[in-house]
């Protein structure tokens, strides 16, 4: 759609500006703050520079966090992905199922984080849980509180329980919008499934699944709430992500220069990431 | 075929409410039967659980707390959203596109990372521990996932509709408020369901800005599991109630998610 200039649409953006500053760029002036300075307490601050930079980036604890987060991201969305779309192609067109599919579907998106993570715990514990009773009575010692293989299952198991649903909502979304021509022209072209699937139904869900990409790339990449209280970041260091790492060092150890550092580190590489994502994305809008 | 069709959402959705299930089963159960042994279902059905709930004021004052909060999020973000996504839509402006990315970039920044400084920003303008202050943190992330939403769902509206209005005679504010938001009412519906729900499931910010006064339920939860030993079927009984806001919004919005998400951007 063409759009006309206008500076006086300004006014419009005010109110969202000012909101999303004040919660943003001042606490983010605070941790730029704290990133440069180091501090004995009682509010008596030394100038630092790039020290804290230098020692985060350098530190091997999170070389390992790092790259455990990148190993977590990259599998839940090899996961989420091809059985978002998956069970979004297999799911009734209309009729009054639909709506029972996507209440049901939709129920793990409102489940507070916390909530989500005490579930799965009380639900893959071995001695009471249903999953764990199963696993084991399959005969495979199974017990993510101390094994660590068994631990990552369980929070990808958790993550794909949680999440999956977004991307078959946003793929369901996308399929509905196909026009029946569509279809009815492939049929009578005699397409296989693989061939209407490849070129109908992938190039129209493009544009969602880019957005489940996107939303799936950032929250699994700040996730913290879920296996903090599932694992605790545990058994070991073996489940800790960046962001458990982040509130370890930051409000555990209190050691506010490197947290702030890291934050910012952390911070930049998610833009990084999602700049690219939106560029990508705004691109294909151009067309 | 038929049949094939129908199993991999059927065993998706039997996967999705297993665990719901096994919450549900430990919720009737005291916690003397879930450490006693192991069982499908409730021998000894109890209810107590959720009497201690509705009956005790620092647990379903948690629950009030938290709905108060996500109910001022969920008014603010998306009635500032909507002239801001209207702007975005239609008019073309200094600096509009970097502007759209700041305002995700928002959306990207971890909460782990916010999380002291927040602490720290809300006591200084004397917040700390009221409802406003989780609503308005909240909004660090919501404002932005709604004006995206509702840019989406504006542009899909042809601009024809603004033009024939205003040659008919209507100000702006009276086309906005009398065509233009029922026009997209399905788009609103949909921004106010993913402010809900990304307002009721966060906690670490909530837990952060809270102590008593506006402490949600999410956070009673933990302090509870970890001061008075470990109730687990106070904790699943509590769990479960926090599976309902979430599940009556859902039915409410449900034809909005099936034609909303379809109106928005595909």
């Amino acid at each position: 759609m063409s759009k006309t200039t206008n500076q006086k649409a300004w006014i419009f953006v005010i109110p969202v500006i000012v909101l999303v500053a004040f919660n943003a760029l001042i606490p983010l002036m605070t941790v730029v703050n704290y990133s440069v300075q180091e501090t004995f307490g009682s509010n008596v601050f030394f100038w630092e520079g790039v020290k804290w930079f230098e020692q985060v980036l350098n530190s091997s604890r999170f070389h390992e966090s790092f790259l455990r987060q990148i190993f977590f991201t990259g599998t839940i969305l090899a996961i989420e992905i091809p059985l978002g779309i998956a069970v979004a192609l297999s799911m009734p067109k209309k009729g009054p199922w639909v709506s029972v599919c996507l209440v049901l579907m939709a129920l793990p998106l409102l489940i507070p984080w916390n909530v989500v993570g005490a579930m799965w715990n009380i639900f893959a514990l071995p001695d009471i849980g249903l999953l764990g009773r199963m696993i084991n009575g399959m005969g495979i010692d199974y017990n993510f509180t101390q094994q660590p293989v068994a631990a990552w299952m369980t929070t990808i198991a958790m993550d794909v329980w949680h999440w999956t649903s977004l991307v078959v909502l946003l793929a369901y979304a996308g399929l509905c919008s196909i026009p029946d021509a569509y279809y009815q022209a492939a049929k009578i072209d005699g397409a296989s499934a693989w061939a209407v699937f490849r070129h109908i139904q992938l190039p129209k869900m493009k544009r969602v699944l880019t957005i489940a990409i996107l939303l799936r790339f950032m929250d699994s990449f700040m996730i913290y709430t879920e296996p903090f209280v599932l694992t605790g970041g545990g058994p070991g260091n073996t489940t800790t992500f960046l962001s458990i790492d982040l509130v370890k060092i930051a409000l555990g150890q209190f050691d506010l220069g490197p947290a702030a550092a890291m934050s910012l580190i952390y911070f930049f590489i998610v833009l990084l990431v999602c700049w690219v994502f939106y560029t990508l994305m705004m691109r294909d809008e151009a067309e | 075929m038929n049949l094939k069709k129908w199993l991999l959402p059927t065993v998706y959705i039997l996967f999705l409410m297993l665990p719901i299930y096994w919450l549900l089963n430990m919720s009737f159960k005291t916690t003397n039967e879930i450490l006693g042994g192991f069982s499908l279902y409730p021998e000894n059905f109890t209810l107590e659980n959720y009497i201690v709930i509705f009956t005790d004021p620092t647990w379903y004052n948690g629950y009030l707390n938290s709905l108060l909060y996500v109910a001022m999020n969920t008014v603010i973000s998306v009635s500032v959203a909507l002239p801001a996504a209207y702007a975005f839509s239609r008019y073309r402006f200094l600096g509009d596109k970097h502007l759209f990315f700041w305002l995700l970039t928002n959306r990207m920044a971890p909460p782990a990372v916010f999380a002291l400084p927040f602490f720290q920003l809300y006591s200084a303008v004397e917040l700390f521990d009221t409802h406003l202050a989780v609503a308005l943190a909240h909004c660090l992330f919501n404002i932005p996932l709604a004006v995206w939403i509702l840019e989406g769902f504006m542009s899909s509206v042809p601009k024809e509709l603004d033009e024939t209005a205003f040659l008919d005679g209507y100000s702006f504010p009276r086309f906005f408020i009398r065509i233009f938001i029922p026009t997209i009412a399905a788009g609103i519906g949909v921004a106010m369901f993913f402010a809900f729900m990304y307002s009721w499931v966060e906690l670490l910010l909530a837990k952060t800005l809270t102590s008593v006064a506006a402490k949600p339920i999410a956070a009673t939860m933990t302090r509870t599991a970890s001061t008075a030993g470990y109730q687990l079927g106070l904790l699943a009984a509590a769990g479960t109630l926090t599976i309902v806001p979430g599940a009556f919004v859902i039915y409410f919005v449900r034809n909005y998610i099936a034609k909303g998400f379809a109106m928005g951007r595909v």
